[in-house]
């Protein structure tokens, strides 16, 4: 089919027709990975986002293209999403704790009072 | 901004659950104080149905405006002035695309398949921005595009990047920080064209006058005409009104155009000293929803071109296909 696209590339196509019937099909976009990002060596990676991908080898190759574009970064990590396993949201309040936690807390040990109280006794 | 004539389907054709017709009004008093409290809603959290509808309509159709946007400036590449400019537009260029893919996992998040959301654009169920539907035809088209269209978007998705849905605002944040650079270097090419050779003058010249109606059609029909945003407003779905953002962009980019010597063609465009808003002839709306309704000179190629893709590449992605695995929807 002709057309006059103002891009020859375009016009070099074989365009099917405007009201032809496209359909994708569910899978052909493949499975979601999500991508996690190291910015230097040593540092925790960061969850920045997923992709689109058949599997995890090519996964880490769209997720170098989307996700280490400009800033800087020394390594990727994906998973599937279908792995992550997750608190339910709902049971959010099973993280309300005690704020009285001094006794797991460095500063809840006074011990050069209790030295001194030693010392001063003697 | 990326509204259109869309009806709304339960994604992937999936039948509503009584308790997604008729909200909770318990659950819905208790997500609006969230939102008030400018908190963020999360992909599990409790949703009324009519937010996430309205979200996956925003998102979607923003998506849709990345990938289809990335068309008229991607023919510009082969033909691009010099070797900086091509580096940049074809940088420019998969970046959009890439904003395309962040936005589509976005609007996953909410339950609609990336296949149903390509399926929607291409059966023209799913509009794009309007302006992505008229050809660019010289180099000037490009640079007022990468100036111009760009730095209203840019006012959009930062006022949109304060809303109350978290995928989208963290996806939103990224994309504004890229966003940055294609305003920059649509500006460096805008000026070395305003301040060039008279033929490169005009030709800007020309550009603008052409794309001056589709820069104000970008933000929407006028506040006046504009149907149920207050709900969404109060949602942070919408973050500001069209004539608000219009007024924003205006305010911003005019001075920078006339700085340079370009005209715009509205006489009546300028700036109330009272009431420091811009006043301007209304564009012609009719063209507006004659455009989006599939009327606009570029909607049949833009579209041509985009089933021309799913087609050819349906084998590589067929080829790689596990039929088998257990799909989800991305997480966060």
């Amino acid at each position: 089919m002709s057309n006059d696209s103002l891009d020859p590339r375009v016009n070099r196509l074989k365009l099917s027709d405007a009201n032809a019937v496209i359909k994708v099909e569910e899978g052909e976009n493949w499975n979601v990975y999500e991508v996690f990002h190291q910015e230097k060596r040593g540092a925790h990676h960061e969850h920045v986002g997923c992709v689109h991908a058949p599997d995890p080898q090519l996964a880490l190759v769209f997720a170098k293209e989307q996700f280490a574009r400009r800033k800087k970064c020394v390594n990727l990590w994906v998973v599937r999403s279908a792995d992550i396993l997750a608190f339910d949201v709902e049971d959010e309040d099973m993280f309300a704790n005690n704020l009285e936690k001094n006794y797991r807390d460095a500063s809840g040990f006074k011990v050069m009072e209790k030295i001194n109280k030693f010392k001063q006794s003697k | 901004m990326y509204g259109g004539g869309y009806i709304f389907d339960e994604p992937n054709g999936k039948q509503l659950r009584e308790e997604q017709l008729h909200d909770d009004p318990e659950k819905l008093v208790a997500f609006e104080e969230r939102i008030t409290r400018g908190e963020k809603i999360e992909p599990g959290d409790w949703m009324p149905a009519e937010y996430r509808r309205q979200l996956i309509r925003l998102i979607e159709q923003h998506a849709h405006s990345e990938i289809i946007g990335a068309l008229p400036e991607g023919t510009w590449i082969t033909r691009a002035p010099g070797f900086k400019r091509k580096l940049a537009l074809i940088a420019k260029v998969q970046d959009e695309i890439g904003h395309g893919q962040l936005l589509y996992n976005a609007a996953e998040t909410l339950g609609k398949s990336r296949e149903a959301m390509i399926n929607d654009l291409l059966s023209g169920k799913s509009k794009y921005s309007n302006v992505f539907n008229y050809p660019a035809k010289t180099w000037a088209d490009v640079t007022v595009i990468g100036f111009l269209i760009d730095a209203a978007a840019i006012v959009n998705q930062v006022a949109n990047a304060k809303g109350s849905y978290g995928p989208y605002c963290r996806a939103l944040e990224r994309i504004c920080y890229e966003e940055s650079f294609h305003l920059k270097q649509g500006h460096d090419a805008f000026i070395e064209l305003a301040t060039g050779t008279p033929e490169q003058k005009a030709m800007l010249q020309d550009a603008l006058n052409r794309w001056w109606q589709p820069i104000m059609h970008f933000f929407g029909p006028p506040d006046k005409t504009s149907q149920h945003s207050e709900k969404l407003m109060q949602w942070k779905v919408k973050m500001a009104s069209n004539d608000e953002m219009r007024n924003q962009f205006l305010d911003s980019y005019v001075p920078k155009i006339w700085e340079l010597g370009m005209t715009l063609p509205d006489p009546a465009l300028h700036k109330n000293p009272d009431t420091g808003r811009w006043e301007y002839t209304d564009p012609d709306w009719n063209e507006f929803f004659r455009v989006i309704n599939g009327g606009g000179p570029c909607n049949a190629e833009r579209l041509q071109v985009r089933k021309w893709a799913e087609e050819e590449g349906r084998w590589v992605r067929k080829a790689l296909m596990n039929p088998t695995e257990r799909r989800s929807l991305p997480v966060a």
